[in-house]
């Protein structure tokens, strides 16, 4: 079996079958498998409005997917994405409520201020684990939680007086599109996933194409050939830890500039970083895949939420339905196995 | 004639390519019977098969002459059969007696009965004179001890059958020659052995007779007393091949390396080099000869950069490189074929076209303002592929997926290709076959030939007399003297490296 073809059968299968697990459960508690799946496709690209609403909720997962697949091609496990989000989340919408500047100024600064923000809340971890070899998955875990709380003490007692959330983004630093709003009736779809498509060709680039790509892909396989080459193994570590949380920060602008315009506060985290490991998983920290990944989990969110209005199925099914998917591309040994045994028997 | 394996007309394939092809192998009883083949030959894929870690396609397998379907190697180890693997499998920080009960614990009331069971590790080791610490550490004890545990693990588990897989690819000369000892004792003990290697000085001394495959097809089998190493050595390779490497005398020019009182401890802290002097000129080969664990790998590493000297210094052609950073030293002319090729040779997921360019892939024309181009990166990997011998599907296969001395080929024409000043070559044909070795030593000595200086680490006695040009022995971190190959013999050069016997510094030409 090429490893192109299984690169792209294990996730194929891994969906068929947790839909297919998904119907069975519906099966099971009594409801219709073909009702619910059809509200879940309504609800998802039915009309104009619903794939724009997926569309909207698929860009954010494709920033959190290649930060999480960034890190992991370079060897390091980036549980962090969460709070590198809602910390370049705000910082997008604080460079945005307190200038006033021309839109071609103000909206790049504004995703630059995410941008180093979730590149700050990437480079701590980095150097923890690049000079005292503590392991990127408990301090990024951590960070999380400090970025969660911080981010909720600076909305509260910082830059509003007291209140639930900051005022809205300066026109000037929206990522919202008129001409989105026009196309889909009105969805929350705004600019941001043109930039989610262009980070995920900036990440192929860097990665497949260019000598820190190199460099960073050679450390995360064998770090002693790479010290041998004469690479600087620390500095790599911490680079790809600076570059994933980047992105992991731009994706908090797209609810930031885009969906919301504003900020905050949260009560819990807001599950996009996590979904993003997810998203690389299926997508196989490849670029590509994190984009159809993200389109996949963008339209099960989004349609889920039309699935107990058109026929009674309780949307928490497709967290299961995710669940599942996850769960058999995690088996993918399974899957492989599976394929290469019908492959035997049709010789 | 008894056999107690027989295995006939076995054929094995990968997606189309034959590894096995109608290959036949008799096991008599009480007999070291080798198996003989260059690397990629399909040596391992019949011991494999043979094992239950492969199914055949054809041919079938007779344990005492029944036939028998080794579908997992459970079924061999019940049938008898226990293989010694190259790549030791055990349990670092387990001690020896878990390490060999491992799977098969004696039990007292839901515990492991551990003092039973040390008690029977005992009991076998002194039947068979193989002699361990049932309760030491196995990442405490020696390399040499360590094989002693999985040839224990194979006995306590009751095999009748030892499978032996290049078991002396990593033992130092002393421990071949207990290892040698060993198995003899085996033999006494009704044991049946198939030694899997390539060295033809082993098989003469120790084995009965020596079936002969080579690329995946079955050449014969031969009586050890009816055939010679020249011999052995033309039905492997299928062509004449010559031991004694030719080359002219050594014309030495200037200084390249130049080492001072170097002193380097090593990853645990402890002083390795002790205060270490050597010179290596332009045209020469130097041959650094020692026992495993007396300063080698520090001295490479502290003149490559990948590890600090304390004191001391390096100079290259002059220039000081003491404490260089890796690439810096690189970048100065020296080249390093690592003594570990899977740790530090080769990046194993990468390309091994892609490997071909580890250290020069930021430089012209592999790339340009940071930008990659690989098909200048590809050219150049098709040419060393080409020019190096190295058997691969293509340049674009992962590196793990080639045999050992295919990534050795591969590594060699890397460092060789960049025409360096210094070339150390630490081990460079550890675990290779006959023909490779003789390609590589070719190279080695071409490198002396174009003017260049070239260091050479290597723990067989063999390869440092045959290629060096001045042998410096090293004892505990130091160079204990430095001998003239020609004038010198093997049993000198072993006292030396036990360090018994030290030159005096005014006969030192050093």
């Amino acid at each position: 079996m090429s490893k192109r073809f299984s690169n792209l059968a294990v996730p194929v299968v891994s969906v068929l079958l947790g839909l297919i697990a998904g119907a069975i459960i519906m099966l099971i508690s009594g409801y219709d498998p073909i009702s619910g799946y059809a509200a879940l496709w309504n609800g998802a690209f039915g009309d104009s409005f619903y794939v724009g609403e997926t569309l909207r909720q698929m860009t954010p997962y494709i920033f959190a997917g290649l930060a999480v697949a960034f890190a992991f091609r370079t060897g390091l496990f980036n549980i962090g994405v969460e709070g590198q989000l809602l910390v370049g989340w705000l910082a997008a919408v604080w460079v945005g409520v307190a200038f006033d500047l021309p839109k071609i100024i103000h909206l790049p600064l504004s995703l630059l201020a995410a941008a180093a923000a979730g590149a700050l809340w990437g480079l701590i971890p980095g150097i923890l684990k690049a000079r005292l070899h503590v392991h990127e998955v408990i301090v990024t875990i951590m960070m999380n939680y400090v970025a969660l709380h911080l981010t909720n003490h600076l909305i509260r007692n910082v830059i509003s007086d007291q209140s639930d959330s900051t005022e809205a983004v300066k026109e000037t630093a929206s990522l919202k599109s008129s001409f989105f709003e026009s196309l889909t009736d009105f969805s929350s779809l705004h600019n941001g996933i043109y930039l989610g498509l262009i980070a995920a060709v900036i990440m192929w680039f860097m990665l497949e194409k260019t000598t820190l790509g190199y460099e960073l892909r050679s450390v995360g396989y064998s770090q002693h050939a790479s010290q041998y080459a004469g690479m600087n193994v620390s500095r790599n570590i911490v680079l790809s830890m600076v570059i994933s949380g980047a992105f992991a920060g731009l994706g908090g602008a797209m609810e930031g500039l885009g969906t919301f315009g504003n900020a905050f506060l949260h009560s819990g985290f807001s599950g996009v970083g996590f979904d993003g490991i997810a998203v690389a998983l299926l997508g196989g920290n490849a670029a590509i895949g994190v984009v159809l990944a993200s389109l996949l989990f963008g339209a099960l969110k989004v349609g889920a939420l039309n699935m107990p209005i058109e026929s009674g199925v309780p949307n928490e099914l497709v967290e299961i339905v995710i669940a599942l998917i996850i769960f058999f591309v995690a088996s993918s040994y399974m899957i492989k196995w599976l394929l290469s045994r019908f492959k035997k028997e049709e010789k | 004639m008894e056999y107690v394996i027989e295995m006939l007309g076995i054929r094995k394939e990968f997606n189309g390519f034959v590894a096995n092809d109608d290959i036949t192998l008799q096991l008599r009883k009480g007999e070291i019977h080798a198996l003989l083949g260059e690397n990629g030959a399909g040596k391992s894929t019949l011991m494999n098969v043979l094992f239950g870690l492969y199914q055949p396609e054809k041919g079938e397998i007779k344990v005492h002459g029944k036939k028998a379907d080794i579908s997992n190697p459970n079924v061999a180890n019940e049938l008898g059969i226990g293989m010694v693997h190259q790549h030791f499998m055990l349990v670092d920080t387990f001690t020896v007696t878990e390490n060999i009960i491992l799977g098969k614990e004696p039990k007292a009331g839901g515990k492991i009965d551990i003092k039973k069971a040390e008690q029977k590790v005992r009991e076998i080791s002194e039947q068979y004179g193989l002699a361990v610490d049932p309760t030491a550490k196995v990442a405490d004890i020696s390399v040499g001890m360590q094989q002693r545990v999985e040839i224990l693990k194979t006995l306590y588990r009751g095999a009748e059958i030892l499978i032996f897989d290049e078991p002396t690819a990593v033992l130092t000369p002393q421990e071949i020659k207990e290892l040698i000892q060993i198995m003899k004792t085996l033999i006494k003990e009704g044991k049946s052995i198939i030694l899997i290697t390539h060295k033809l000085k082993e098989i003469m001394e120790v084995c009965d007779r020596v079936t002969v495959i080579r690329k995946g097809k079955g050449i014969g089998t031969v009586n050890v007393s009816e055939t010679d190493p020249n011999h052995l050595a033309s039905l492997m390779v299928g062509r004449e091949v010559t031991f004694k490497t030719e080359k002219t005398e050594a014309q030495p020019k200037e200084n390249v390396l130049e080492i001072n009182s170097l002193f380097v401890k090593d990853a645990r802290g402890i002083q390795a080099v002790r205060g270490l002097n050597l010179t290596v000129h332009a045209g020469e080969i130097v041959g650094i000869c020692g026992v495993d664990g007396n300063g080698q790998s520090e001295l490479i590493e502290a003149i490559t950069g990948l590890q600090k000297a304390e004191s001391g210094s390096i100079l290259l052609s002059g220039k000081d490189i003491t404490n260089l950073k890796p690439r810096k030293v690189t970048e100065q002319g020296v080249a390093h074929i690592p003594q570990d090729r899977h740790k530090h040779g080769l990046v194993l997921d990468f390309p091994i076209g892609e490997n071909m360019v580890l250290q020069t892939y930021y430089q012209q024309p592999y790339s340009k303002a940071g930008v990659l181009n690989y098909k200048e990166i590809y050219k150049k990997a098709g040419r060393l592929i080409k020019e190096y011998d190295v058997r691969t599907p293509s340049e674009y296969t992962p590196a793990r997926a080639l045999s050992g001395g295919n990534q050795q080929k591969a590594i060699i024409g890397r460092e060789v290709d960049r025409d360096p000043e210094l070339l150390i070559a630490a081990q460079p044909t550890r675990g290779l076959d006959v023909g490779a070795i003789e390609f590589i030593h070719k190279r080695l000595i071409e490198q002396r030939d174009k003017e260049k200086a070239v260091l050479l680490i290597s723990f067989e006695l063999d390869e440092i007399l045959n290629i060096s040009d001045r042998i410096a022995v090293i004892y505990e971190g130091e160079i204990v003297a430095i001998v003239d190959p020609k004038e010198t013999t093997e049993q000198e050069l072993g006292l030396l490296m036990a360090g018994s016997k030290r030159k005096e510094a005014g006969e030192m030409n050093v």
